[in-house]
């Protein structure tokens, strides 16, 4: 086992880890945080995106002693300080962007870092940076819509919600 | 103007706060305070005969707590299947034992073998790798027409042959299906295969098994659509436990699409060693084990013949299919290739002499059951494709075809066992003409072509039947279980309300519609009604989610509870009110006296209702009902699709350009879950249309188990779609006229885009007759230059 210390949503943690612990596996084990979630074993899903040093990880990507000293935001992490929903994840409510849940979080944390990147995506960049994004439940429409709105675009004639 | 609360509004979803925060409680955050971890070792080959296994190693590793093989289960069980076919000689099908770790034989890759538990997974991986297995390979069974030949392997040794049954539905007298084909003044025929695919549901299965020694009960925590129904398949079946010992609870489930309806081994084995190893065990599936334990969906290969008359109606079809199973019967497995697929082929035409015949197959390959549509999406398939031929054989518009025999006279009894309550086919073709801009096609595609790329417009019109369904008919058809729904409407002192419902939420928003309905009965705020669903002991025997029912099924029993309330509030009130019964109006939460400006709030009645102190003595105190709904029919949504695609020909590259739905589902309570519900269902039928394949190389080795392997769709291979649900015929038999939207879009989708495809690739010189599912590149490419 090994110490591995972390920023984790503004709070610093630690835990011990062995050296094949996933970065996934140490936030919803040992930190109890499961709003990341796991869909796969191949990186494909994007299920558990999580940020690290500001940029979109696959968190069942990564070691847990590789994020060590890293500045990680999780899905916990991102409604505003009064625990409302941010804009990104009102836009997503707003829209219907989401139906199980199950793939939420890491759609919400893909579309942050996208936004970050390009605060006003055309529909074809939306779809193309969510390449590592699988949802299985919404088609993607509502998806792409919500975060298009996000970025303050007009989506009204965009079909039915 | 848009409803903003009740019964047709677009209310956002409460259930979405707590996915949107990572605060939802799905499965695998499930942990139980001294749990181990279980890791089953599975076969790596399709077919073999088990001669040893040695587990004294695996047993010695460090962390093991136990090392299960299938001898620990030889007194126990096996999986159950829950619909017994009789097929078309009288004889009821082939049903082989499905152990819970594999005895004698493995019969596909991932058949479980051996269970370690261990104090931690990682422990239980290392300790699997440790088990010395020694299993004689057997020839893998895998095409199905050659499993049906005499001499065939067999994939069950004691079963006559690779046939679970020989299934036939509609016309029986063969003479007279021939006369009709000979007199035909066109027949088309097609012979087509219905990929094999994978749900993939984005949450994989977990299960949780806790044993309380100090009162004998169980607990299993599990990733189900249907919660009663597991405790009662587990607990009367497999485990041989008294239901009332044993609590089943799916918490939030990450999406099922029909494949975590059934009752797995997983699920029983964690139940079971709970006790064995005195301590909570759990599972959780991987995706590689997914792809090799979760029941398969379609995989049919089927021929079918369509007769028309000279005028072009259709008279007449034939329909041949060989349906895989896999290896073992699922437990509705045998429901979908029959009574959820022979029933349907009617489709929206009133063809008045059909035949379906079905041989249902066993091979070496996972177990396939129903997935989104389940068998009316392989109806539909074959239908609509073969309809779409016959126009282009015929040089016809292939709408026109099918305006021309559309069935517009309802209540409709079709040749294959169904009666249509109601239905407009011409009215939902209508908006579609309009919605998809079919007018405009011809200049687009000129367009297209300007840009050195083939054009094609797809039309698809699907029935499928929903809220499955009265439980003396499908007794009648063999299902082994009700098919009614249950819903408990407890109200609280204070006027809140908690509706217990039997059906499972698990992406369809039933925690934001449910509410809807009940709050307009009464006339209060949606935020005044919560529901309580997916815990056996905490609501009534429901059968859980699937086919479209929930709303249409368990939505009826909620609606029959609360005016079972309604009723008695008003007895409550005209007592308050010193007025008749029969007087008493409830609008708004008031309840009022007819004609007098007396009236009681709805809060003050339920209030009394626990407090009765000025009470009507002949009235029970409290306020709680429960009802059961057993529907009189099926429901049944339409609906007609128009897909455009271009094809790029140089590469075969198929890009789905615009996509359009017209369906009718009745009445509707939320349009935006109702659009929701269509666009998934669209994102998974273009998925089998162009992408998704579960392949298998002839020797039964699993070719795509991963998601790098099987290509499911991404947010790049899909457009905005267009919903319309303005055409709406109410279904005539249950309260809230509602038909249930969550299997269309994924049964009216594959053959509109490949419909479109092969348009496509009859324009501009080309000629292509027939393509399969995936339309890969490879294919269309491939069907160009042959």
């Amino acid at each position: 086992m090994t110490k591995v210390s972390m920023t984790v949503n503004g709070k610093t943690v630690s835990g011990d880890v062995e050296g094949r612990t996933l970065l996934s596996g140490f936030l919803r084990e040992n930190l109890n945080l499961t709003g990341t979630h796991v869909g796969c074993d191949t990186a494909q899903c994007g299920a558990c995106v999580v940020h690290v040093n500001g940029e979109a990880v696959k968190s069942c990507n990564m070691l847990a002693l590789e994020a060590d000293g890293a500045d990680v935001g999780t899905i916990e992490g991102q409604a505003n300080q009064d625990g409302s929903l941010n804009v990104i994840q009102q836009a997503f409510q707003d829209h219907h962007g989401l139906q199980c849940g199950f793939c939420t979080p890491g759609m919400v944390m893909s579309a942050a870092a996208l936004l970050k990147e390009n605060p006003r995506p055309t529909e074809a960049e939306v779809r193309k940076y969510l390449e590592g994004n699988l949802c299985r439940c919404t088609g993607y429409h509502n998806i792409v819509k919500a975060i298009m709105a996000a970025s303050g675009q007009d989506v009204s004639s965009i079909a039915a919600e | 103007m848009p409803k903003d609360s009740g019964i047709g509004a677009s209310s956002k979803r409460r259930e979405d706060v707590r996915f949107l925060t990572g605060a939802g409680n799905y499965t695998d955050d499930i942990n139980v305070h001294g749990q181990a971890y279980v890791h089953f070792l599975r076969s790596d080959i399709a077919h073999g005969r088990i001669k040893s296994i040695d587990t004294s190693a695996a047993e010695g590793m460090p962390g093991v707590v136990k090392v299960f093989t299938g001898k620990d289960f030889e007194g126990v069980g096996g999986m159950p299947c829950g619909w017994e076919v009789t097929d078309k000689h009288g004889a009821p099908m082939q049903e082989p034992p499905h152990p819970i770790l594999a005895q004698g034989k493995v019969r596909h890759v991932g058949d479980p073998i051996a269970a370690v538990v261990a104090d931690s997974l990682e422990q239980a991986r290392d300790a699997a790798e440790a088990i010395d297995l020694d299993i004689e390979e057997l020839p893998a069974v895998m095409n199905m027409k050659a499993a049906a030949q005499d001499g065939s392997t067999l994939v069950h040794d004691d079963l006559k042959n690779n046939i679970c049954y020989d299934w036939q539905l509609g016309e029986t007298d063969d003479a007279k299906v021939d006369e009709v084909f000979a007199n035909a003044a066109h027949v088309t025929t097609l012979d087509l295969v219905n990929n094999r695919l994978v749900a993939n549901p984005m949450e994989p299965r977990v299960a949780v098994g806790e044993y309380k020694r100090g009162t004998d009960d169980y607990t299993l925590f599990t990733t189900s659509q249907n919660p009663h129904v597991i405790r009662l398949l587990m607990c009367a079946f497999v485990l041989g436990l008294p239901e009332h010992k044993v609590r089943v609870v799916a918490p939030d489930v990450g999406g099922g699409f029909g494949t975590k309806i059934f009752h797995y081994a997983e699920e029983a084995f964690c139940t079971f060693a709970a006790k064995a190893c005195n301590r909570p065990v759990k599972w959780t599936s991987s995706r590689s084990e997914a792809f090799m334990s979760d029941a398969h969906g379609r995989d049919h290969v089927s021929k079918i013949e369509l007769a028309l008359d000279a005028d072009n109606n259709f008279i007449g079809l034939r329909t041949n299919t060989y349906a895989n199973l896999g290896a073992y019967l699922s437990t509705f497995s045998s429901s979908v290739p029959t009574w959820l697929h022979g029933t349907l082929m009617a489709g929206n035409y009133k063809t008045p002499v059909i035949q379906v015949n079905v041989k249902a197959m066993f091979t070496n390959t996972v177990p396939v059951d129903a997935y989104r549509g389940a068998g009316r999406p392989e109806a539909t398939y074959q239908l609509e494709r073969v309809v779409d031929k016959a126009a282009r054989e015929l040089g016809v518009d292939p709408i026109a075809l099918r305006r021309q025999n559309f069935i517009t006279q309802f209540p409709y009894d079709t040749p294959v066992a169904l009666t249509y309550d109601t239905g407009d086919y011409n009215g939902t073709m209508d908006k579609l003409e309009v919605a998809a801009d079919l007018a405009g096609f011809a200049a687009r595609r000129a367009e297209s072509e300007a840009n050195g790329k083939l054009r094609g417009l797809g039309i698809n019109c699907y029935i499928e039947a929903c809220g499955i369904a009265p439980s003396n008919i499908v007794g009648m058809l063999g299902a082994r279980a009700g098919l009614y729904d249950a819903a408990t409407v407890r109200v609280n002192a204070t006027g809140s309300i908690s509706v217990m419902v039997g059906a499972h939420s698990h992406g369809q928003g039933h925690e934001t519609a449910f509410p809807q309905v009940v709050a307009d009965m009464i006339g209060i705020d949606e935020s005044m009604v919560e529901i309580v669903h997916g815990d056996t002991s905490k609501i009534p025997f429901g059968m859980g989610t699937y086919g479209s029912r929930s709303l249409a099924v368990c939505g009826s029993a909620m609606v029959k509870a609360t005016e079972k309330v309604i009723e008695k509030a008003k007895k409550i009130a005209a007592h308050l009110l010193e007025a008749s019964e029969a007087d008493i109006e409830l609008k708004d939460g008031q309840f009022s006296v007819a004609g007098t400006d007396k009236s009681v709030a709805w809060g003050d009645v339920t209030l009394t209702a626990y407090v009765p102190h000025n009470y009507p003595l002949e009235v029970e105190p409290g306020l709680e009902e429960t009802a059961f709904y057993d529907p009189a029919n099926f429901t049944y949504p339409a609906g007609a699709y128009a897909c455009e695609v271009e094809v790029d020909p140089e590469t075969g590259q198929v890009t789905v350009e615009a996509f359009n739905a017209a369906d009718d589902f009745g009445n509707i309570v939320n349009p935006m879950i109702v659009d929701g519900q269509v666009h998934g269902g669209i994102g998974q039928g273009i998925g089998q249309a162009l992408l998704e394949n579960c392949a298998y190389d002839e020797n039964g080795q699993l070719l795509s188990a991963s998601f790098m392997d099987y290509a499911m769709p991404r947010a790049d291979d899909v457009p905005f779609y267009g919903v319309d649900h303005s055409s709406q015929t109410p279904c005539t038999h249950n309260p809230l006229g509602v038909k249930g939207c969550g299997e269309a879009g994924a049964i009216g989708s594959p053959p509109a885009v490949v419909n479109a495809v092969l348009d496509a690739l009859n324009s501009g010189g080309k000629a292509v007759e027939h393509i399969d599912m995936p339309v890969s590149p490879s294919r269309v490419w491939a069907a160009m230059n042959s």
